[in-house]
C-alpha cells in the first residue's frame, strides 16, 4: 500500500560530508486523502434532493355572502369525484333529466373528452403560438390573449365537485388534466344533495 | 537474452487524476445539494405538469398527511418569531426562552397551543412518531387554531416583505419591483392519499380568511402535448 519514498532520493548517500538535498520523488500516500474524498462524495450524494417539488396554483372561489344568486355559467361541464372514480355531466344540473357518464383519468378518459369540448381555446392557442413564433406578438400580448380566449363564451367551464370518498390524488389529477388542456375557469364547488344521491345510485348499480 | 528486470518496489499507480476527479465531484454536490429538512411528517405528493419553483423565503405552508392530520410551517425566523408570540398572547400558553428558540428552529409542527411546551421539549424522532399517532394543528370550526396561526403568519409575513421591499427598492432604483414576490404564498402539501374531504377542512380555512389563491405541492411530470409535438 504505502508507496511513501520507496527507492526515493538518496538518503545515506553521502560523500565527504557533501550534503545533498535529497533527490528524488516526494511522492505522498493519496490513498486516504482518496478515501475520505469519496466518504464525502458518497454522503453528498446521498443526501442531496435533484427532484425539486413543485407548486400549482389553483384559486378557490370566494365564500358567498348571504343569498347570492349563481350566475349563469355558459358552455360547462360537471366533474363528480368519487373514490377512484370520475363521472362528469354537461350543462346545468337537472333533477330526473341529467345522466352522469363515466370516465378515466388516463390519456384517453378525460384529456380526449377536455380536448374535444374546449378546442376553441385549444384552437386559438396554436394560432397565437404560430403567431408568437413569427414574431408577430410578443410574449406579454401571447399571454393576455390566451387568458382572454380562456374567459370567452365558447370556452370551456370546468365545476369540480367531490364526495368524501374521493383522495386528493383524484383532485389534483384532474386539475392537472384541466391545465393540460388550457381550460381556464376551473372551481371546486360543493357537491349538492341531488347530486350526490344520483351518484350513489349510479356506483350502487 | 538480457532478463527482464521487475521493479523491486510495489507498482505504484498515479492517483492525482482520480483525486482530482474527485474532489471536482464532492464540490460539485456540496454546491448544488440543499438538504432535506427534517419533517415530522413524511408526505407522497401527486404529480403534475405544473413548473413553478417551490418558494424558499415567504411561505406559509399547510401539510396535511396520509391519515389526514393536519401540520403547519411558516417561513422566516423574524416571522415566525412575530407570529408565536401572538400566538401565545392569544392562547395564554407560556413558553420558557430554550422552548421559544426550538420553536423558531424547527420546520413543520403539528400539535396544539396546550401541547406545544410539551412538544417542544421532544426530539425529532419523538414528534416523527407522535405524527402517525394523530397528534396535529386543530382545524375544527369549533376550535380552529390552524386559522390563528396563518392569520398570524400572514401579518406577521407581510408585514417583514414591506420592510424588505422599502430596503430592496433603495438599494435597486432602475429595476421596478414585483410587489407580489413579498407576499407570502399559501402552499398545500397534501398527501395522494389522504381523503379530499381533510384537505377541504384545511382550503376551507383559507377561504374564511380570505385567501384564495393557494399553491398545491406536486412533483414534476411531463406535459405530453409537449411530448407529442415538440415545437
Amino acid at each position: 500500500m504505502a508507496e511513501i519514498a520507496e527507492g526515493g532520493g538518496g538518503g545515506g548517500h553521502q560523500k565527504g560530508g557533501k550534503k545533498r538535498p535529497k533527490k528524488g520523488s516526494t511522492r505522498i500516500d493519496m490513498t486516504p486523502m482518496v478515501d475520505l474524498a469519496f466518504l464525502l462524495l458518497t454522503f453528498f450524494v446521498m443526501t442531496s434532493t435533484f427532484s425539486k417539488p413543485k407548486i400549482m396554483s389553483l384559486a378557490y372561489p370566494a365564500k358567498p355572502k348571504g343569498d347570492e344568486v349563481s350566475q349563469k355559467v355558459y358552455n360547462a361541464i360537471t366533474f363528480l369525484l368519487t373514490e377512484d372514480r370520475i363521472f362528469y355531466y354537461k350543462g346545468e344540473f337537472k333533477p330526473g333529466e341529467t345522466e352522469l357518464i363515466e370516465s378515466s383519468f388516463g390519456a384517453d378518459g378525460v384529456r380526449k373528452l377536455l380536448a374535444d369540448e374546449n378546442k376553441y381555446v385549444l384552437e386559438t392557442k396554436i394560432k397565437l403560438t404560430d403567431r408568437l413564433a413569427r414574431k408577430e406578438i410578443v410574449d406579454s400580448i401571447y399571454e393576455k390573449e390566451l387568458i382572454k380566449a380562456q374567459g370567452e363564451k365558447q370556452a370551456l367551464k370546468v365545476l369540480i365537485k367531490t364526495d368524501l370518498k374521493a383522495s386528493c390524488k383524484n383532485f389534483i389529477d384532474l386539475i392537472d388534466e384541466l391545465r393540460i388542456n388550457d381550460i381556464g375557469v376551473i372551481a371546486p364547488v360543493d357537491m349538492m344533495k341531488s347530486e350526490q344521491e344520483l351518484l350513489d345510485q349510479k356506483i350502487g348499480k | 537474452m538480457p532478463k527482464i528486470k521487475m521493479p523491486r518496489s510495489a507498482p505504484s499507480i498515479d492517483m492525482t487524476p482520480m483525486v482530482d476527479l474527485a474532489f471536482l465531484l464532492v464540490t460539485f454536490f456540496m454546491l448544488t445539494a440543499n438538504f432535506r429538512t427534517d419533517e415530522p411528517v413524511t408526505v407522497d405528493t401527486p404529480s403534475s405538469i405544473s413548473d413553478i419553483e417551490v418558494p424558499v423565503k415567504r411561505f406559509i405552508q399547510v401539510t396535511v398527511n396520509r391519515d389526514g392530520f393536519v401540520f403547519f410551517n411558516a417561513s422566516g425566523e423574524s416571522t415566525r418569531q412575530q407570529m408565536l408570540e401572538e400566538m401565545l398572547k392569544t392562547y395564554k400558553v407560556t413558553l420558557t426562552a430554550e422552548q421559544k428558540k426550538e420553536f423558531l428552529k424547527m420546520g413543520s409542527f403539528g400539535c396544539s397551543m396546550a401541547q406545544l411546551p410539551q412538544y417542544l421539549d421532544m426530539s425529532p424522532e419523538e414528534r416523527k412518531e407522535l405524527g402517525k399517532k394523530g397528534w396535529e394543528v386543530p382545524s375544527d370550526t369549533t376550535r380552529n387554531e390552524l386559522r390563528d396561526w396563518i392569520r398570524f403568519a400572514n401579518t406577521a409575513s407581510l408585514a417583514q416583505g414591506q420592510i424588505e421591499f422599502k430596503d430592496d427598492a433603495a438599494k435597486k432604483t432602475s429595476e421596478d419591483l414585483d410587489v407580489n414576490e413579498y407576499k407570502p404564498k399559501f402552499i398545500l402539501k397534501v398527501d395522494g392519499k389522504s381523503s379530499y374531504a381533510s384537505a377541504k377542512r384545511v382550503i376551507e380555512t383559507f377561504r374564511d380568511l380570505k385567501r384564495l389563491n393557494l399553491y398545491f405541492v406536486t412533483s414534476l411530470e411531463e406535459n405530453p402535448y409537449n411530448r407529442n409535438n415538440p415545437d
